[in-house]
């Protein structure tokens, strides 16, 4: 058997391909985070727990209502992206004037408050979804056995991520929207509706987040503290990409889950931390982050 | 000011008093251990305007290094409590060089992960039990002399403890080093300009809170005899951001009588409402941001106090 530093090289290629997936919702959560800090100013602590509800709408519509995974994929979205809106309008859109940290105590209540009443109404304990038919089976690679589901995941965040960032690096949609981040002010007097603007890019953040948690929903274990955790990996994912930068977001949040994938094999023990000392690093050689501009 | 003091000597009064008029001596220390973590944590985001979202790390981190040190080697309360205290300075030594290179939201989302690695790190080694934490950590005694098992020695020991704190915090909060923490507070780049070494400051400042906030777990590890990984955890972290929010941020008593309100609802809600607890917190969170951001001493403040 071929071996890399005495690690049999399958046991390697198929944790970096399980660090892909992880990787990959990293990816779209630090996406979501970066559009909404650009536009808002404002930190989404409860991301983590949008991508719980997203997850639980998927699973609760296949429990409940038959809805498919399919229409799960469109529908979990959009109605976590509604009830984005919601908070949008009713607390956030208070908060603009303010320092930046209030924000960040909003969502986090905000994710104690949705984390609490999905844990009372359906317990603590992970709930399975069954991977869609079209979708199972196995891709023989010849080195490696690759789960169809996993590729389509990986496949599925990276189109969505190169579409968002098409959206906001490449059209006059997203022009506006970064004029909107450099000086709001300054684009309304233009005409644009910037509040509306706020509203549905909170909105679309918020739906990204959904969307992972639906892909994520067959891996993992559906439950109401599937995002509890993740929300802090993924802010240190996005300290070390540097906030302000959308494709910053994107490469960060694969490379990370491959390297997090990596360790796995090589020190076990530290899987679950190298993220943060790969943050600890990069801030004191690099404090604006690796893809940071801003001082 | 007269009128402050004559609050001071009514709450020690009372505070002496408590244990003989129906207050449990537990709770009382439980509450205390929080309104010392609470006060440490106010001096961060209260006078210097950074928020730590991980002080946790200290208090729950210092709380294992005094109960396997107690547990597994036989030291005294002292010694335990001072090595904690140590622990969490130098930990805070190391977290707050790396943190206080960014302002703002980075660095709250800076002290959250860092702190989420202290959590791993609990979890994972052995001295701190992982998922079972440590367990029936003894009191021990006052170098020897003064055994601390009895609830009601305990209970003026912390009281104590409490007081000196409380009034450490003061003293460095009208020091000169306190005003220039204050002008970070109003304005720091201007404070850089005057040519004050702002990042110095605010680390200073960062390894006084979390000695503090070490001390306050450590004598909760002593107080109830056990340390979890709930006390490292993130919730923890939020629990002290809601204590000194809804007490009133930048002020003296504030962070008290908002642990006081915290701890005492946690106590008697969790048996009544389960998992809603946390619904309940995220809801005081979500009302304090909106419409309460003073907390209430700083609302009776701007009521009561012209300027």
């Amino acid at each position: 058997m071929t071996t890399v530093f005495g690690i049999p090289l399958p046991a390697i290629l198929g944790q970096l391909m399980l660090g892909l997936v992880n990787g990959s919702f990293y990816a779209l959560l630090s996406l979501g985070l970066a559009v909404i800090f650009g536009l808002l100013g404002v930190v989404n602590f409860a991301h983590g727990a949008f991508y719980m509800l997203g997850a639980f709408a998927a699973w609760i519509g296949l429990q409940y209502f038959g809805v498919n995974y399919w229409w799960a994929l469109l529908l979990a979205p959009l109605a976590v992206g509604a009830l984005g809106i919601v908070i949008e309008r009713i607390f956030l859109r208070h908060l603009m004037t303010l320092e930046p940290i209030y924000g960040l105590l909003l969502t986090f209540g905000i994710a104690l408050i949705a984390e609490g009443v999905m844990r009372s109404q359906f317990g603590a304990s992970g709930k399975s979804y069954p991977v869609p038919t079209l979708l199972r089976g196995v891709f023989n690679l010849g080195f490696m056995i690759l789960p169809i589901y996993r590729a389509w995941a990986i496949f599925a965040s990276v189109m969505v991520c190169f579409v968002t960032w098409f959206l906001i690096e490449r059209t006059r949609l997203g022009s506006r929207l970064r004029a909107a981040t450099e000086n709001a002010r300054l684009v309304q007097a233009f005409g644009i509706n910037v509040p509306v603007m706020v509203m549905l890019t909170y909105g679309a953040g918020v739906a990204l987040a959904a969307l992972a948690g639906v892909l994520a929903a067959p891996v993992i274990q559906v439950s109401p503290l599937m995002g509890n955790s993740l929300v802090i990996v993924v802010f240190a994912v996005v300290v070390i990409g540097g906030m302000g930068s959308i494709m910053g977001a994107i490469v960060s949040g694969l490379s990370l889950g491959m390297v997090e994938g990596l360790t796995k094999v090589v020190y076990p023990e530290a899987s679950n931390i190298v993220v943060f000392v790969i943050m600890a690093i990069v801030l004191i050689w690099r404090p604006t982050g690796l893809f940071g501009k801003e001082a | 000011m007269r009128s402050a003091w004559v609050v001071y000597a009514v709450l020690i009064v009372l505070a002496l008093v408590a244990p003989f008029i129906g207050l449990y001596p537990v709770f009382g220390m439980k509450l205390m251990c929080f309104a010392m973590f609470a006060c440490a944590f106010n001096l961060l985001l209260g006078y210097t305007k950074m928020l730590s979202f991980g002080h946790a790390a200290y208090f729950g981190f210092s709380g294992y290094v005094t109960g396997w040190l107690m547990t597994v080697h036989g030291w005294g309360a002292v010694e335990g409590l001072l090595a904690g205290v140590v622990t969490s300075a130098l930990l805070g030594l190391v977290i707050g060089a790396i943190a206080v290179r960014r302002q703002g939201i980075y660095f709250a989302m800076i002290t959250l992960a860092l702190a989420q690695l202290v959590f791993f790190v609990c979890l994972q080694a052995s001295f701190t039990g992982g998922e079972n934490g440590l367990q029936s950590i003894p009191r021990g005694s006052l170098m020897g002399l003064v055994p601390l098992a009895n609830d009601l020695t305990m209970y003026y020991f912390v009281l104590v403890v409490f007081i000196g704190v409380y009034l450490l915090i003061r003293r460095v909060i009208d020091s000169p080093f306190g005003q220039v923490l204050k002008a970070i507070r109003a304005n720091e780049p201007r404070a850089i300009s005057i040519g004050y070494k702002v990042d110095r400051y605010k680390l200073q400042a960062f390894v006084i809170s979390a000695s503090i906030a070490g001390l306050a777990g450590s004598v909760k590890a002593l107080v109830l005899g056990f340390v979890t990984l709930s006390d490292v955890s993130q919730g923890t972290s939020g629990e002290v951001i809601l204590m000194t929010l809804l007490g009133g941020s930048g002020t003296f008593l504030g962070p008290v009588i908002g642990a006081g309100v915290v701890v005492t609802l946690q106590e008697y809600l969790s048996d009544l409402v389960g998992a809603w607890v946390s619904v309940i917190i995220g809801a005081i969170f979500v009302v304090c941001v909106m419409i309460f951001r003073r907390g209430f001493v700083g609302e009776i403040q701007r009521l009561f106090v012209r300027p």
